[in-house]
């Protein structure tokens, strides 16, 4: 491709839209036009001059605003689609039972929408590609109008041609008597009102804010550092989601925190005591939970020592794990996320003779952990057959269990007694009377006591990308606050030996105070009245109301 | 006095303030003979008497904090209150960067609204659940509140831009869907008169009904049941009973309180019509006539430029610190994380159409509302209709 020669004798790269040196439009439909499109200072833009390779059809496919912003439009009702129904992972439900819940509560909506993948519509491969396509986008797209735009901004010439100030959106034009005075009035204003001025002879070019051109791309360079640092979580060992349920009195390992342990010393429920009223009382809720904590004590294993040995564990701190107030330690984090109040520990059965309920001996069974057999002295004993910690019925006559957490025990036991040394076998279920399959016993097991505890579940965290979000972050919030809240200003001042005078000025947004500066220097240094090329010819435009063909109302209004 | 009563007091000089400032922005632009002189200085009054206004209910949001000891944001009735003052800060702020008065003509009665319609819910003091038991919930909320207040000035100035250039007398699609706009308007005064007509009489249904879990519940109606509940059966019922049961998907109850709004909503819209007869964007026409279009459009711009990145701040990377820290994970894709994202999307797409495409004037206009269309929906629905770890304040 061949560069282009401005009448300047400057030669630009191809694509070039505004010579680089003087500033004459390049191309004929630049020459047309009243005002001349500034936008990347009329440098070559790469997408917008090749077209050729499919190379550069991928590049200007994703270096398109437009299609940046169709993206951004079809990730926003995606993302919208997924809000109709709850996801997936809000839905209370066993994870094999998801599919059925969402037909079973929305009907064949919900079936169509689990079908669909909406009730995972975050995870999908096509919202994952949207995404990724939108990252692309936003790379392509800063590069391809970034560099040229670094590029034209830091080789600006003062002295630019007349043809590229008239097609200004601001342009005043007229005679001064003093043109030395002029220059020095206008460089003198202009350097009060915090502008760079640089002159060349007999122009003058005064520029605020140029870095505020940068915000977009740095923006743009935080979302992507931002959206690496969620890519790299699927890198094993960057990621850690682990659950634990840990009962009071128990010392567990840490499921993914290899090394150290974690004992629960007591679960804590509090209450607000407040009268309910209001939205409580339209919600049914009796109370109001005030504080969910979990005493523990974090242990490490010495180095060096055996996987399996709990005997000489270092303590390394007490602590209480609170909502907000996670467990921070070697960059892991333990949360307190849920709790189960009162689950059966222990369980006290007398054995008593049915008729005279006279006691032969009392068997404690730890529920976590009962024994096989129970001697109670004098020749008693009793055996446990089966133990099912969460009864849920008979399968083939044996009892089943649901999980393994005591909620609902019960037990086969065979009752040994001096008068009955063969056994009698009795099946107990936590309040009901007991089953006697074998035939009519003479002892049975009699409830006594129960003993509780509390058990607290932990989320065990580490997210090592974490600080890639945060520089992430933080550099989009600087690359945001700096395009929107600076605005990039430049005024162009030409006056030649006989007086005549041509201004132009540009802003790349907020004309309003652009116009509050110039209006200051135009009157301290006598210039011509600027006008706005473009409110002229918005007026043409809206001449549908023909009443309205006086000046628009003043800004006071 | 109690210090929450003096704090309820305050919000209710706030609430009058406030209206009576709209009575004297719409006064400083309408007189026929309105010179700039003149309009100065009714305008000056008005934002006077709105400064009062917003000062006035600073401090009913700060008695109420000291009284409850947390950032009175926490529910429905808190959060929406202090979006209505927000939106009054971020006009202020606005009008002392443009001194454009027409703002506070559609600015006020908008905040008017929004405190009204916050009214409506449960003001009593309630106690915090642990989650919010953290220094984010100010930080968070307040910035994200903040940001969204400043986005509805750019709707704000829309609104009155569509007013000043579609032409209310021929039937186009720009001027229905101006009218619907204003529509929706007085559809939250037909809520507002609907609430608290029905809770002025202390009405109150009971009744029984089966959840779409299949567990039986009850409910409380405040406003005489339209539809009923799945399976309801009446425990304590007055005046009226449900006309149609509804499955157990739709809350019933809460399409009640839409339709019974609607249905006032739309006799107060057909009343306005039938007394003025004209559209109520040709009511608010007159105004608006003697506005700089070209200054409303930058103001439109500049106050999406400068509330973006407050809202990002807020609903995104204060959010995201703040979830990390309670719920152990910065995004959970909860409804309410979902539409922030969406809003956040729609904003981005506002500046990109703005910057490369040139969309300005009417469609920039236009984007403004739509935009501001998804701030509330995000304060309304999504607490309210999609439940989410977010839905503090629904039933």
């Amino acid at each position: 491709m061949e560069n282009i020669i401005c009448a300047c004798g400057h030669s630009n790269p191809y694509g070039t839209k505004l010579c680089e040196k003087c500033g004459r439009p390049l191309t004929e439909e630049g020459k047309q036009t009243k005002v001349v499109d500034m936008r990347y200072d009329g440098s070559a833009i790469r997408s917008k001059t090749y077209n050729k390779t499919f190379i550069d059809k991928i590049w200007n496919f994703f270096s398109s605003v437009k299609v940046g912003i169709a993206l951004i439009i079809i990730t926003l009702v995606s993302a919208s689609i997924g809000t109709i129904l709850p996801q997936e992972i809000y839905v209370n439900a066993p994870e094999a039972g998801k599919a059925e819940y969402y037909e079973k509560v929305y009907g064949w909506f919900g079936k169509l929408y689990n079908y669909l993948g909406l009730s995972d519509l975050y995870s999908t491969w096509w919202f994952q590609i949207l995404v990724g396509m939108l990252a692309i986008s936003i790379i392509v797209a800063s590069l391809d109008r970034g560099i040229p735009l670094h590029k034209s901004l830091k080789n600006q010439r003062v002295r630019r041609h007349e043809s590229f100030l008239k097609r200004q959106r601001i342009i005043a034009e007229g005679q001064v008597s003093n043109p030395e005075d002029t220059l020095e009035k206008v460089q003198q204003k202009m350097t009060d009102l915090k502008y760079n001025v640089r002159r060349d002879g007999s122009a003058l070019l005064a520029e605020r804010g140029r870095f505020s051109r940068y915000g977009p791309y740095i923006n743009h360079v935080g979302l992507i550092i931002f959206l690496a640092g969620v890519m790299i979580r699927l890198v094993p060992g960057f990621y850690v989601d682990e659950s634990i349920w840990i009962r009071e009195g128990e010392t567990r390992a840490i499921p993914g925190m290899e090394g150290y342990f974690i004992k629960n010393n007591k679960f804590i429920l509090e209450t607000h005591d407040n009268k309910p009223q209001g939205e409580q009382v339209a919600q049914g809720v009796n109370v109001v939970a005030k504080n969910f904590q979990t005493d523990v004590t974090l242990f490490k294993q010495p180095k060096g020592s055996l996987p399996g040995d709990l005997d000489n564990l270092e303590k390394v701190r007490d602590y209480s794990v609170r909502v907000n107030h996670p467990l921070k330690e070697d960059g892991f984090a333990l949360y307190q996320m849920n709790y189960r109040m009162n689950e059966l520990k222990q369980m006290n059965f007398d054995l008593v003779n049915k008729e005279t309920d006279e006691s032969l001996g009392k068997a404690e069974i730890d529920l976590t952990n009962p024994k096989k057999e129970y001697d109670l002295g004098n020749g008693s004993s009793v055996q446990i057959l089966v133990y099912t910690p969460d009864f849920s019925g008979f399968e083939n006559g044996e009892p089943q269990t649901k999980t393994s957490i005591p909620n609902n025990p019960a037990f086969l036991f065979k009752m040994k007694t001096p008068e009955t040394p063969d056994g009698e076998v009795s099946f107990v279920e936590i309040m009901k009377p007991p089953l006697e399959p074998l035939g009519e016993n003479k002892y049975r097991m009699k409830f006594a006591s129960a003993d509780t505890r509390n058990t607290a579940n932990f989320t065990i965290r580490k997210d090592s990308t974490i600080p890639i979000l945060f520089v992430g972050g933080i550099i989009f919030m600087i690359g945001v606050a700096i395009g929107s809240y600076w605005n990039h200003r430049r005024l162009w001042l030409q006056v030649e030996p006989d007086g005549k005078v041509i201004m132009a000025a540009h802003v790349n947004k907020n004309m309003f105070s652009m116009k509050k500066d110039l209006d200051a220097v135009s009157s301290f240094a006598d210039l011509p009245p600027y006008i706005d090329q473009l409110e002229k010819s918005e007026d043409v435009e809206k001449s549908t109301e023909p009443a309205i063909t006086k000046k628009e109302g003043d800004n006071t209004l | 006095m109690s210090l929450i009563d003096i704090s309820g007091n305050l919000l209710f000089v706030a609430f009058i303030a406030y209206l009576v400032a709209t009575l004297f922005f719409g006064g400083s632009i309408k007189q026929s003979n309105a010179t700039g002189k003149n309009t100065d200085k009714w305008g000056k009054l008005a934002i006077a008497i709105t400064i009062i206004g917003f000062l006035s209910q600073l401090g009913y949001f700060i008695t109420r904090w000291i009284h409850t000891g947390h950032a009175p944001v926490s529910n429905m009735f808190e959060f929406t209150t202090a979006f209505g003052m927000f939106i009054v800060a971020a006009f202020i702020l606005i009008y002392f960067i443009y001194r454009m008065t027409a703002l506070g003509l559609v600015a006020l009665p908008v905040a008017l609204l929004i405190i009204a319609y916050a009214a409506m819910f449960p003001n009593e003091v309630s106690p915090l659940v642990p989650s919010l038991q953290s220094y984010w919930l100010t930080i968070h909320v307040i910035t994200a509140a903040l940001g969204q207040s400043i986005l509805a000035i750019s709707a704000v100035a829309g609104l009155i831009y569509l007013l000043k250039v579609v032409d209310v007398t021929k039937p186009t699609k720009e001027r229905f869907w101006l009218e619907t706009v204003m529509f929706c308007l007085v559809l939250v005064v037909g809520f507002v008169i609907a609430s608290s007509t029905f809770k002025a009489m202390d009405y109150e249904s009971k009744y029984s009904y089966v959840d779409k879990e299949g567990t039986e519940r009850q409910i409380t109606y405040n406003m005489p049941p339209l539809f009923g509940m799945n399976e309801f059966k009446a425990i304590e019922e007055h005046g009226m009973s449900p006309i149609v049961e509804m499955p157990s998907l739709i809350n019933a109850k809460k399409l009640t309180t839409v339709v019974w709004s609607l249905l006032v909503g739309s006799i107060l819209y057909l009343l306005i019509r039938l007394i003025a007869r004209r559209r109520i964007s040709a009511i608010f026409q007159p105004f608006v006539k003697r506005v700089n279009l070209q200054l409303l459009d930058e103001i439109g711009y500049r106050s999406v430029l400068i509330g973006f990145p407050v809202f990002t701040l807020g609903a995104l990377i204060f959010a995201m610190i703040w979830a990390q820290i309670a719920w152990s994970r910065f995004w959970g894709w909860d409804p309410k994380e979902v539409w922030a994202l969406i809003t956040w999307l729609f904003y981005a797409a506002f500046l990109h159409l703005r910057l490369s495409k040139g969309w300005e004037g009417r469609k920039s206009a236009w984007l403004a509302l739509i935009g501001f269309g998804i701030i509330l929906f995000n304060l309304v629905a999504v607490n309210l209709i999609l439940a989410g770890l977010h839905s503090y304040a629904s039933n």
